[in-house]
């Protein structure tokens, strides 16, 4: 293991993916990857009297779907991190409070599946863990009135804003055995170019994907050709765009239709979420069902996977604080 | 005619409602709390009730309106009971509308659950 530069490490040995979990609700369900994911929960409520309860029985399920797959019983996870868009992280304090495990708590907003992944793979390549389970979710209902307004509000959603995707992705992460290898990760800076719109978070997010993908392809010595995909989290088409000008502006040279965003991917023709998709579980359910499988299957070889955060709250916003953001990145390729 | 009128009146208003949201980038909250304190000083300038007389609902139906009777309630309680008034006057013309949106809110939380 080597940490390269300032912000990447590289991992050897390196960690593998050894199952995931995802679970995703009923628009993300009928989107065109709804057969990659492994539960599509219709119920808003997943039976559960509020949208909080049904987004951690969501995150619970997701992680009970890894942990299957995985063969391993909730009482033999080494290590198990998570976050969450809910106030305090509840979701993955109250998921982790079923498995009896030490317990990392992160919080970067939509960027966490990634920030999870890397810490995880830093365990198990430093030898600190035997396995480790890594999660995170999002909901609809649960974050639009926690961060924007109650979706029975009925608010005026400009064409720039985003749709909080339900969902949520668990991935178990084992020294080797996995069809899929995490090669290494670059971890971001907080960037802040001074964006107050909290309905325009893909131009928020942007400079820090591409802050983050540039700092990737320098310290680890690669060039984005090396890469089948390098797919942003949560950009949306706004801050897609965006990410790819800045990028070109920096001299960077790739095939733009190989520069995808899991927000747009998995909403793709769907009208109602605008710019596309956000939330933490976007990425996750995306990373952990869609690209996770096309790698297995050895469709895709090399992909870079950027989780994109805004880290506001509510409160800072109304304080008129800008929305800082931050983007993960981890390369995953075909073992 | 009437229809024509409150059209156009009640449009105006809506119109610049939305240029608050669209152009100067103002929350909901900020547009609401912009248009009742514009329909109040209108109110007291004399513009409002001549709103009124030509638009009819298309003045009194958006939120602008509320302010108005805020300050035609308040004008109202102060020409009766003198400085105390104006604090009676002030809830008391738009008590009505006030707890409707109450009462019918619990009612139809009673009913419904939040939905997407």
């Amino acid at each position: 293991m080597l940490q390269k530069g300032r912000q990447t490490w590289f991992f050897d040995p390196r960690p593998t993916i050894f199952a995931t979990g995802t679970v995703v609700g009923r628009t993300e369900g009928e989107g065109p990857l709804g057969a990659d994911f492994d539960f599509i929960q219709k119920d808003n409520h997943a039976g559960k009297d509020s949208f909080e309860k049904a987004e951690q029985a969501m995150l619970e399920q997701a992680c009970s779907f890894a942990l299957t797959k995985s063969g391993i019983a909730p009482k033999d996870i080494d290590f198990f991190i998570a976050g969450d868009l809910l106030n305090q992280i509840t979701a993955s304090g109250y998921t982790a409070r079923n498995f009896k495990a030490p317990y990392l708590g992160i919080f970067a907003a939509c960027a966490t599946s990634m920030e999870g992944l890397a810490l995880a793979s830093l365990l198990i390549s430093s030898g600190m863990a035997k396995n480790v389970l890594t999660a995170t979710s999002s909901h609809n209902c649960t974050a639009e009135r926690q961060f924007r307004y109650p979706n029975e509000y009925g608010f005026q959603r400009p064409p720039s804003s985003q749709y909080t995707a339900s969902a949520a992705g668990a991935a178990v992460i084992l020294p080797q055995g996995g069809p899929v290898s995490i090669d290494s990760a670059t971890i971001g800076k907080v960037v802040d170019l001074k964006n107050c719109d909290p309905v325009n978070m893909g131009k928020a997010m942007a400079p820090a994907a591409a802050d983050t993908i540039l700092t990737h392809m320098q310290e680890r010595g690669v060039s984005a050709s090396d890469y089948d995909l390098i797919c942003t989290g949560d950009l949306g088409e706004i801050g897609r765009d965006i990410a790819w000008d800045l990028l070109s502006r920096e001299g960077f040279t790739y095939d733009k239709t190989r520069f995808v965003d899991c927000g747009m991917m998995l909403y793709q023709g769907n009208k109602k979420v605008f710019a596309g998709g956000s939330g933490c579980g976007c990425c996750a359910s995306v990373g952990y069902g869609h690209i996770y499988k096309k790698i297995a299957s050895s469709e895709l070889g090399k992909v870079l996977l950027v989780a994109t955060g805004a880290l506001f709250s509510p409160i800072s916003l109304q304080q008129c604080e800008s929305i800082a953001t931050i983007a993960h990145a981890v390369a995953l390729e075909r073992s | 005619m009437d229809i024509l009128w409150a059209f156009i009146i009640g449009g105006i208003i809506c119109v610049i409602g939305q240029l608050l949201f669209d152009v100067a980038k103002l929350t909901p909250g900020h547009t609401l709390c912009i248009l009742v304190v514009a329909g109040s000083i209108l109110g007291g300038l004399g513009i409002y009730p001549a709103l009124v007389e030509v638009g009819n609902a298309g003045a009194t139906l958006p939120i602008s309106s509320f302010g108005n009777s805020l300050l035609q309630g308040a004008l109202d309680g102060a020409a009766k009971n003198g400085f105390w008034g104006i604090w009676e006057g002030i809830l008391g013309k738009v008590s009505s509308g006030v707890s409707a949106a109450i009462i019918f809110a619990f009612f139809a939380a009673l009913i419904f659950n939040p939905k997407s």
